[in-house]
């Protein structure tokens, strides 16, 4: 690890590790680069370390071992109030005793503004967050999609080098969190600020960021690219954690320039291309992954595919849009689910029928 | 149903018997009779005229209110200390010192007053109003704590972490957010602690010293009969300042609790 600030990048983390008490939050170092500009999450299940490294991004927990740099700057024992971070945290913690307008100028105190430009960047910031004229309302009768919108744009007014948010769509309903997420990623690209979100919601975190990583248990398990976390993720457990997969027992019987040879209980011998590889998959038993929607069903004899099977229909749950197949694939004693778009003129079948499933050499990756 | 009933019955019984002595108070502090004694003789506000013109009760007054408000304003101050150590953070031997801090409420006063006698004359300080002040506090911070405990519980910690976030230093934090949002809370701890110093008798009488406070006032005119009516009146006005303060400290408390955010009824209320 060098200790030269790479182009773009605005947050260094580096073998960044927390304790509390006896309790290690955070175990093995933790490095991690955030990029200038870029909506970065940090995703994973509850107690995995993420709000704790978000914090200690913030100032308001210090790392035990390692050292974190914000525009190349060590931060270790910068308090909060003197970092270029600003927060939205979970609970919002809008003021109760202050109204919107107080809330939003809060920081802007600080600045020493004169008045008037002080009431031009809160009604800027407001705008920023369709809350134009809310300025006089009392903030404990805003409700709760409008609590967490003044946490953001009191948080923007101060114009952060980065914006931190601690799940902040968790405590709304559905509907608004998504119209949320959109909101959020418009805002982040129209500010250009850098964003690093904490979510333990994987399709909040896929729908918003430009990278993600995702943490198991105090550790970075992948840090990637939507895409790439989706379509090449490197553990059975980052799989299972982004989105549906099924897995399959697999055994390495050799290589060749091609790739990886394997043989697949239920898919058989197969060559799995080397970027469908991971560096860390090692050793002869390993498992093989497929995405639902990466196999097909093949409905009749004029649809094909690179390599088929002929598999029994155990269940079949209709979605609407889509169709998913629990199939018993021969060899396997896992079902397999299959999903299938219900386009036009394409049947919904029963189970209990029979039914040819094809896939291809991209569908499959090997994973640790 | 028939168990209901008896339930009510005793339970009106109950209170009868609690609040009639008291409620007689005022009663008699109209009447007319020299003696507190039924049967009633006429009304009459002259009980009160008296008392407007007793220099030494004005005195034990204002000796009252010198000993009520410096108490309130110590045991605020200790109990906000207090309060927000224990409710923020974590250190060895918390829970023996806060344990120790709130003995006071259950140990009896006589004792902590005998204590005290014992303690400050061996210190040399003279027993005086200042005294008296000294073991008020003692028996007053743990009520202060109970009250500031809970402002202090329901303070979302997030606020005081947003105002730092924001830029504030911690010292500033504490005077635009923490401060604001326990201050319902410091005004019932002043009120409850004010009103418990000027009800208060034994430490008061042993530690006084020559000046006497309102209730040591009260009791030394008890051996006079003829002063028994003025004292009945003089009873009424104290009940009615009491019952003042304390709604006015329950008011204060659960304001205090709204604008922290919780509606429900915390702990540490009194009424």
């Amino acid at each position: 690890m060098s200790s030269t600030p790479s182009a773009g990048t605005i947050i260094d983390i580096e073998r960044v590790e927390k304790r509390f008490g006896q309790v290690a939050a955070l175990k093995k170092g933790i490095d991690a680069r955030i990029r200038e500009g870029e909506f970065f999450s940090l995703l994973g299940p509850s107690g995995c370390g993420k709000t704790t490294l978000l914090r200690m991004i913030a100032g308001l927990d210090d790392p035990t071992v390692g050292e974190i740099r914000i525009d190349g700057k060590p931060m270790n024992g910068v308090p909060a109030n003197h970092r270029p971070t600003n927060m939205v945290f979970q609970s919002y913690a809008i003021f109760p005793h202050l109204n919107v307008f107080e809330n939003v100028s809060y920081g802007l105190r600080k600045q020493r503004l004169v008045k008037a430009e002080v009431e031009r960047r809160v009604a800027e910031a407001l705008a920023m967050v369709s809350l134009s004229g809310y300025e006089k309302r009392a903030s404990h009768a805003m409700s709760g999609g409008q609590r967490q919108r003044i946490a953001l744009a009191r948080a923007l007014v101060l114009r952060p080098r980065v914006l931190l948010l601690d799940e902040p769509l968790s405590a709304l309903d559905k509907q608004l969190r998504e119209q949320m997420q959109i909101e959020l990623r418009h805002l982040q690209r129209e500010v250009g600020i850098t964003f690093v979100l904490v979510t333990h919601d994987q399709s909040e975190a896929l729908t918003m960021s430009d990278r993600i990583a995702v943490m198991f248990e105090g550790n970075i398990a992948q840090l990637d690219s939507p895409e790439m976390l989706y379509r090449r993720p490197i553990s059975k457990r980052v799989a299972s954690f982004i989105g549906v997969m099924n897995f399959f027992p697999a055994s390495v019987t050799g290589e060749s320039a091609k790739g990886v040879e394997a043989e697949i209980a239920g898919l058989g011998p197969m060559t799995v291309p080397k970027q469908q590889v991971p560096k860390d998959v090692t050793g002869r038993e390993v498992t093989a992954g497929v995405r639902p929607e990466m196999m097909t069903l093949l409905f009749d004899e004029t649809e094909t595919a690179e390599r088929e099977v002929m598999a029994e229909i155990d269940d079949v749950v209709y979605y609407g849009d889509m169709s998913y197949y629990s199939l018993r694939l021969p060899g396997c004693e896992e079902l397999t689910t299959v999903s299938m778009r219900n386009t036009a003129g394409r049947p919904i079948l029963k189970e209990g029928g029979s039914v040819r499933v094809g896939w291809g050499q991209e569908s499959v990756v090997l994973l640790s | 149903m028939r168990q209901g009933r008896w339930l009510k019955v005793y339970s009106l019984t109950y209170l009868v018997f609690i609040y009639a002595p008291v409620l007689l108070l005022p009663i008699f502090a109209f009447n007319d009779s020299a003696i507190v004694a039924f049967p009633l003789t006429g009304f009459t506000t002259k009980w009160f005229e008296e008392l407007w013109s007793a220099t030494v009760m004005h005195e034990a007054l204002w000796n009252s209110l010198y000993v009520g408000i410096a108490t309130a304003v110590l045991s605020t101050v200790f109990g906000t200390c207090a309060a927000r150590a224990s409710t923020r953070f974590d250190f060895r031997g918390k829970k023996a010192a806060m344990g120790f801090i709130m003995l006071p409420l259950v140990l009896p006063e006589i004792i902590v007053a005998v204590a005290l006698v014992v303690v400050l004359v061996q210190m040399g300080i003279s027993l005086s109003l200042f005294a008296v002040v000294l073991g008020h506090v003692l028996i007053c911070t743990p009520f202060s704590i109970a009250i500031l405990s809970s402002a202090f519980n329901n303070l979302d910690l997030s606020l005081e972490e947003a105002s730092l976030d924001l830029g504030e230093t911690p010292f500033s934090t504490f005077f635009r957010v923490t401060l604001p949002l326990v201050a319902p809370g410091i005004v019932s701890s002043l009120l409850i602690s004010f009103t418990i110093s000027l009800d208060e008798f034994i430490i008061a009488f042993f530690l006084t010293g020559t000046d006497p406070t309102l209730p040591v006032y009260i009791w030394s005119q008890l051996r006079f009969t003829a002063k028994l009516p003025g004292v009945v009146s003089l009873g009424s006005l104290l009940l009615l300042a009491s019952l003042i303060l304390l709604l006015a400290a329950e008011y204060f408390r659960r304001r205090a609790n709204k604008k922290a955010g919780t509606e429900g009824d915390g702990t540490g209320g009194f009424l």
